[in-house]
């Protein structure tokens, strides 16, 4: 099985322990008491953190000495027998993304086109940006990045299935994958390297791919000149170095990304899985700030990186007067391949 | 030509009446595991006279009657057992009225629910009726007959309770107004403070005459409808939760169901829980207060909120469609239920029981209960599926039917339409001077016996 690589000494020499100081969830008076937490973490006692955590992914952001804090504090919760979600909805999960043999595989070559295990994404991933690679399509729980299990602290699931479902996508036979679900990224990239598993081929992240085929197809932009509000995914956090490309294409298409307070770092997610993990009173009000500061902004658009988010916040944030849309779907908008609206 | 279809051709035309094979095939049967058995005559009416005629013919030749809705109730209730006349009513399909102050419908005795629904929607958009969850050609006054359950039966009880009045052609042939329509034109009790005399039809099967026309209350339509779906690995617990639930007093409908394909649903029980509102406000509200009765079982992560988003559109539907689903998972598309309806502390038992049986007679199985009037009861669906094709199977699923009826007997529940095996075994069961009362009705009522025969057969 492998194991989480950790660096202990790190941990205990920080000067900053910024990975619980600017948690969202959990509050710490002072640095010793948010370090001191988390070396209860790192040596398997008991601390507050395995209670209360959100499983908001964030410490994956805010550590920047190398270290994977949510990852450990996954791990100590499922050492510990602990559960974040109820557990019939723990196992439901689980149950939900066994594979059964129900996959999906196009004309895969020397590129994958990942739609993991969600059939909305292999309806994005269609028209002239993806004319290339729209029938190699790679689907279905075999193709599913299983890092959603950290949420229900059960790293044993990514551990047994991660290597399987890279194994997959090895008996392919391709050298790229291009991923269009965020986490997927996060989960070939991030959390393989945590654990030292070994990634045969190249991911790509869809972003990188979006922002190269729209400065290739750059002539035939039409400006969008409108105003969107960005949802930022939890998985982002597990590839922080990537977020910066959602201004980039928003910029190359005309569209203005607006300041505001939930952005960045200080980003709060969709709240779904706070539903679960923590009830509906944390989940709704993180999605009224959230709403409100999106709403304040004068955003015409609330712009999706995540499917799973634009599914749980679309109609919030359409009954609050924004439009709910994809990235994609504004690049094809930009393109004239898609009427301007709601998706 | 014999002269009874003759004398049927005069009655209601050439139109409607078959003898011929193809159709007597058809209405031989129903979608159950009951063997079929060929009717004489297919019959289908259009008026309540024409009604009163084909009984009196059938009193006068002793032809046995079978009034028949949409034949979609599975337990063989509309086959033919002893031949006979097929009484098709789907031709007696209008709406006759609707008071919308005193919400209620008038509507004829063949009258389909999806017709009163789409109906509502387009001239009365803030009524609605408690639809069930049976195919929308299914038809309304059948449903009042075996003491169905819809979408509003947690609130207001089985839907034969909604029936505010009743015209029915007694097998006799006289033609009966039950209820305030005995006295003047308004169809708004069908009994109160009268001696309510609808209990000599519903519930009958069609043993104690034929309805022709029927009052069914209507109630608020409001603007939104939501649903949340509760789930726990603890059996031991539903009876808990459902008791809590219903205690809140807001719920529109309550189904607990349970299955063990596809592999997300195995191993938890599923609470559906749907509300209605008139504002975001009353929906939010309601929706606080679902989760606030159950807190202590996401506490204990014993339980808790699934998220509906997928799942949504396919919950919401009314009827809903992916019940009938089920019957193709083993393909060729058979399923049938037993639907007894308990008390809601036994939950556990009977759901320990179907596993037992699922697994004794190796058959898929698919359970799903609905709350009735705020949790007095609830009908607990024993479903299994099976291959049409396969006799082998259809044999093992009877036999697990016919077992989980004994099984409801025993524990002191009522078998939901009984096919009429089970109509023996309850009349066997029941109190010896409750069979006798029900013998002194259906004899009065039905003295030739040509009403549904082979269907609560006091005699025998
Ligand atoms: C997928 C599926 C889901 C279902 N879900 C539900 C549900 O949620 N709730 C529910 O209650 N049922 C449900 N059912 C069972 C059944 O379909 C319904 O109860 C339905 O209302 C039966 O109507 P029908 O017209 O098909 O009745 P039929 O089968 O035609 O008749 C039923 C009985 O009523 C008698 N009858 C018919 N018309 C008259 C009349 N005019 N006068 C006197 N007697 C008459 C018949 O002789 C028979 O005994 C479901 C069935 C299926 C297949
Ligand atoms: S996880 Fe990172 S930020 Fe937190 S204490 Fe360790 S090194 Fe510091
Ligand atoms: S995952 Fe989020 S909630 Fe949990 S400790 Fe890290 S920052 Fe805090």
């Amino acid at each position: 099985m492998y194991a989480l690589q950790w660096k202990e000494k790190v941990c205990a020499t920080c000067p900053s322990a910024d990975c619980l100081l600017k948690c969202q969830y959990i509050s710490f008076a002072r640095h010793d008491e948010a370090h001191g937490e988390m070396m209860k973490v790192v040596r398997g006692e008991d601390s507050r953190v395995l209670h209360e955590c959100a499983t908001c992914y964030a410490c994956e952001e805010y550590c920047k000495r190398g270290n994977h804090p949510f990852y450990l504090i996954s791990e100590r919760r499922e050492e510990r027998g602990m559960f974040t979600a109820p557990r019939p909805i723990t196992n439901q999960w689980k149950n939900m993304t066994q594979m059964q043999g129900k996959y999906m595989v196009g004309q895969v070559k020397d590129k994958a086109l990942s739609c993991c295990f969600i059939p909305d994404l292999g309806i994005l991933g269609t028209g002239e940006i993806f004319k290339d690679v729209a029938s190699a399509v790679a689907f279905g729980a075999e193709f599913m990045c299983p890092a959603v299990h950290t949420h229900f602290a059960r790293m044993s699931v990514i551990k047994e299935r991660l290597p399987i479902v890279i194994e997959n996508f090895v008996k392919l036979g391709v050298k790229e994958v291009i991923c269009l679900h965020d986490e997927c990224y996060g989960t070939f990239t991030a959390i393989a390297s945590a654990y030292g598993i070994d990634v045969p081929f190249k991911p790509v992240y869809y972003m990188d791919f979006l922002l190269s085929r729209m400065k290739e197809m750059k002539d035939r932009i039409k400006p969008l000149g409108i105003k969107a509000a960005y949802q930022r995914p939890c998985s982002n956090r597990l590839i922080p170095d990537k977020h910066p490309l959602v201004k980039e294409i928003l910029d190359l298409i005309g569209v203005e990304l607006p300041n505001r307070e939930y952005q960045g770092e200080n980003c709060l997610c969709c709240g779904e899985i706070l539903r679960s993990v923590s009830g509906y009173k944390l989940a709704d009000d993180v999605q009224e700030r959230n709403l409100n500061d999106m709403v304040q902004t004068g955003a015409e658009y609330c712009v999706f990186n995540c499917p799973a988010c634009q599914s749980s916040l679309s109609e919030k944030v359409a009954k609050k007067g924004l439009k709910p849309v994809h990235i994609i779907d504004l690049c094809k908008m930009a393109l004239g391949e898609k009427e301007r609206g709601v998706r | 030509m014999s002269d009874i279809l003759k004398a049927l051709i005069e009655i209601v035309g050439e139109r409607g009446v078959s003898n011929t094979p193809e159709e007597l095939w058809f209405y031989s049967r129903d979608p159950g595991v009951l063997t079929p058995h060929l009717p004489d005559y297919v019959v289908a009416p259009r008026t309540t006279e024409e009604v009163r005629k084909i009984v009196l013919l059938a009193n006068r030749e002793k032809i046995p009657v079978v009034p028949m809705g949409n034949g979609m109730s599975l337990t063989g209730l509309v086959i033919p057992l002893k031949g006979g006349i097929v009484l098709d009513m789907k031709r007696m399909n209008k709406i006759l009225e609707v008071n919308a102050m005193a919400r209620y419908a008038v509507v004829e005795g063949g009258t389909s629910q999806g017709v009163l629904k789409a109906y509502l929607q387009e001239h009365y958009p803030q009524l609605r009726h408690s639809i069930p969850d049976a195919p929308p050609t299914t038809t309304i006054a059948a449903n009042a007959a075996l003491h169905g359950q819809g979408r509003l039966t947690q609130q207001y009880g089985f839907n034969s309770e909604m029936v505010t009045g009743l015209e029915v052609v007694l097998p006799t042939g006289e033609v009966c107004l039950i209820g305030s329509p005995s006295l003047g034109p308004y169809w708004f009790s069908r009994g109160p403070t009268m001696p309510d005399l609808s209990a000599l039809f519903l519930g009958w099967l069609g043993t104690t005459g034929i309805i022709t026309k029927i009052g069914l209350r209507l109630y608020p339509n409001k603007k939104i409808r939501d649903v949340e779906l509760f789930v726990t690995d603890r059996v031991d617990l539903i009876p808990d939760i459902l008791y809590k639930l219903t205690h809140l007093e807001i719920l529109e409908d309550v189904n607990v169901w349970f299955q063990p394909k596809p592999l997300m649903f195995q191993g938890n029980f599923h609470i559906t829980l749907y509300f209605t509102g008139d504002t975001e406000e009353e929906i939010a509200f309601k929706r606080r207060m679902v989760w606030d009765a159950l807190q202590e079982y996401m506490d204990s992560k014993d339980g808790g909120f699934m998220s509906v988003q997928y799942m949504k559109e396919m919950l919401m539907e009314m009827p809903q469609r992916g019940i009938a689903d089920f019957a193709d998972v083993p393909k060729g598309g058979g399923f049938e239920y037993s639907g007894p309806i308990t008390i809601i502390e036994h939950f556990p038992q009977y759901a320990a029981k179907v596993v037992e049986l699922a697994a004794k007679y190796d058959v898929l199985y698919a359970s799903s209960a609905r709350l009735i009037s705020g949790g007095h009861c609830m009908m607990f669906s024993i479903s299994f599926a099976f291959n049409r094709n396969d006799p082998a199977m259809m044999t093992r699923v009877k036999h697990a039917l016919d077992e989980a009826t004994a099984f409801a007997l025993e524990m002191g529940g009522i078998p939901w339409k009984p096919n009429f095996m089970e109509q023996k075994m309850i009349m066997e069961k029941m109190d010896k001077n409750a069979l006798k009362l029900l013998q002194m009705i259906k004899n009065n009522l039905d003295p030739q016996g040509i009403m549904n025969p082979g269907n609560w057969e006091v005699n025998s």
